[in-house]
C-alpha cells in the first residue's frame, strides 16, 4: 500500500477498521481465529519496511530450540523487581503492584525463568535518550525491572502506573499506557516480548500497535485486570496479568511435578 | 486443566528498549580472548536496504560438543561458564556482534550445527525466529533437514560466511531480494 506524507488519526483509524472488517468477514466465512500478531500491519508505519514479505517457513524445532536458557537468582537480585526503590526518593505517580503467573500452553507453570520489564514514567516519558518529548524526567524513576518466576510461575513487580506517550506514527498519535514485558518460556520457541495494558484505556481503538493483533479476544489478553485484593491500604493499587507462552517444547516429565 | 489456555500475543519491542534489554557482557558468551572465541557479526537491514539501528538479536546455542547448556548466569557472566545465551542490540550502523564458541552437532539429530536466533526491532510487530548455520563442511549442509527443504536461492540466507580472519559474518534482511528465511515452529 502506498503511504505518502503524515497521516492523521482519521486515516489511521480507517485503516485499522478496514483490516478489522476484513478479518471479521473471514471469520464469518469460516476462517480460523488468528491468535497471533500480524507482521504486515500498514497502520503501524514503521512496519512497512520491517515485516517479512514471504511466509514464515514451517519447521520442526531441534532439541536446542525445545530448551531454554537457564536463569536464576544468580542473574537477578531480589530488589530488581521493585522499580520504586532504585533512587533516593519516591517516584511520582500511582504506586501499583503488577503480578501474575507465566504458564505454558498446557497450563503448567513456567518456573525459574527470567521476566524483564521496562516502561515510561508517570508523565509518559522514557528515560531513553531518544525520547525527547517535553514531559518531565523523574529523577526517582528509571523504569526497568527484572525478576525470576517462582515454583508456581508467579512474578511480581512494584512500580508506578506509566503515562500515555506521544509518538510520530501519525499526527497526534498517543500510545495507551503500557509496560513492556520480555519473557523466556520452557523452550526458546516460547520466547516472547510483548506489552501489558491497563483496563479501560480510551486510546485502545486508536492505537495501531495494540490493534496489530486483529483478533479482539487475543488483544484483550494483553490487558491486565484491576484486582482490589492486591491493593494495600494507603500504599498501592494492584493489577493481575497472566501470560501464556505457547510453542512446542520438550516432553514434560512427571518428576518435574504437575499441578493437581 | 481440561481446557488449554490461549496464547498471549507478542508486541513490538518498540524504540526505547535500549535502557532495559542490553546488559554488560550480553554479547560475550565467551571472553574475546578465549582461545576458541569466534566473532559472529552482521547487519540487520530493512526492505529499503537501510541498516536498522534499533534491533535486538538473541543467540541460543549448544556448546562445542553439541550439549545444551543448563548453566545459569547469562546476565552476570563469571568468565568461564558457557551459558549458551547472548543478546546484542544493533548499533547506529545496524550491526550486532557476539563473541562465542562454534556450536557442535546436536546428538541424535540429522541437523548440521547452527545457532538458534531471534530478531526483535522497532517496527517489527513480533519476534522472528531464524537459524545461523556454520558454513563448513559445505557438502554436509545439503543434508540438513531444514536447509534441504528450502529453494537453493533462499537456503544461503541461513548460512554464515567465513571471513578470511576466521570470523563469521551473517546479515539479516527483513525484506527484499535477500529476505532471510524466518521460521514458524507451529
Amino acid at each position: 500500500m502506498a503511504v505518502t506524507g503524515i497521516s492523521d488519526q482519521e486515516q489511521i483509524s480507517g485503516e485499522i477498521a478496514s483490516i478489522q472488517a476484513e478479518y471479521e468477514a473471514g471469520l464469518a466465512n469460516g476462517a480460523a481465529v488468528n491468535n497471533r500478531t500480524v507482521l504486515d500491519y500498514p497502520p503501524y508505519r514503521s512496519s512497512l519496511l520491517r515485516h517479512p514479505t514471504k511466509d514464515l517457513h514451517h519447521s520442526d524445532p531441534e532439541t536446542i530450540e525445545l530448551a531454554s536458557p537457564a536463569f536464576g537468582h544468580r542473574d537477578v537480585d531480589g530488589v530488581e523487581s521493585d522499580l520504586t526503590i532504585q533512587h533516593s526518593g519516591e517516584p511520582l505517580g500511582e504506586r501499583i503492584v503488577v503480578t501474575g503467573r507465566v504458564l505454558d500452553g498446557d497450563g503448567r507453570p513456567v518456573r525459574n525463568q527470567l521476566v524483564e520489564v521496562w516502561q515510561a514514567n508517570a508523565g509518559g516519558r522514557y528515560i531513553h535518550k531518544r525520547d525527547q518529548h517535553p514531559a518531565p524526567i523523574d529523577p526517582n524513576f528509571t523504569g526497568t525491572g527484572r525478576t525470576i518466576t517462582d515454583d508456581d510461575g508467579n512474578y511480581r513487580f512494584v512500580t508506578i502506573k506509566p503515562g500515555a506517550y506521544p509518538w510520530r506514527n501519525h499526527t497526534n498519535a498517543w500510545r495507551p499506557a503500557h509496560i513492556h514485558f520480555s519473557m523466556f518460556g520452557n523452550a526458546f520457541t516460547q520466547r516472547i516480548i510483548t506489552q501489558m495494558y491497563f483496563p479501560g484505556d480510551p486510546l485502545f481503538p486508536l492505537d495501531p500497535i495494540y490493534n496489530s493483533i486483529v483478533d479482539p479476544a487475543a488483544r484483550a489478553r494483553l490487558v491486565a485486570n484491576y484486582d482490589h485484593s492486591l491493593t494495600s491500604p494507603e500504599w498501592s493499587l494492584g493489577y493481575r496479568w497472566d501470560i501464556v507462552l505457547t510453542g512446542q517444547q520438550s516432553t514434560w516429565f512427571e518428576s518435574e511435578g504437575v499441578d493437581a | 486443566m481440561s481446557e488449554k489456555p490461549l496464547p498471549t500475543p507478542g508486541q513490538t519491542v518498540g524504540p526505547f528498549f535500549g535502557f532495559a534489554l542490553p546488559y554488560e557482557g550480553g554479547p560475550e558468551l565467551v571472553p574475546p580472548h578465549h582461545p576458541r572465541a569466534v566473532l559472529l557479526t552482521g547487519t540487520v537491514y530493512d526492505g529499503a536496504g537501510e541498516p536498522i539501528p534499533d534491533a535486538v538479536v538473541e543467540l541460543w546455542q549448544p556448546d562445542e560438543n553439541g550439549d545444551i547448556p543448563s548453566t545459569r548466569g547469562s546476565l552476570h557472566r563469571d568468565g568461564h561458564s558457557f551459558t549458551g545465551f547472548g543478546r546484542s542490540a544493533t548499533n547506529l550502523d545496524g550491526v550486532f556482534q557476539f563473541w562465542t564458541l562454534e556450536p557442535g552437532a546436536l546428538p541424535d539429530s540429522s541437523s548440521v550445527p547452527f545457532f538458534s536466533v531471534l530478531v526483535f526491532a522497532r517496527g517489527l510487530t513480533d519476534k522472528l525466529h531464524s537459524r545461523i548455520y556454520l558454513p563448513e563442511p559445505a557438502d554436509a549442509l545439503v543434508a540438513d533437514p531444514l536447509l534441504s527443504s528450502l529453494p537453493a536461492g533462499r537456503r544461503t540466507t541461513l548460512i554464515a560466511c567465513r571471513e578470511p580472519d576466521g570470523s563469521l559474518r551473517h546479515d539479516f534482511h527483513l525484506q527484499g531480494e535477500d529476505e532471510t528465511v524466518f521460521l514458524d515452529f507451529g
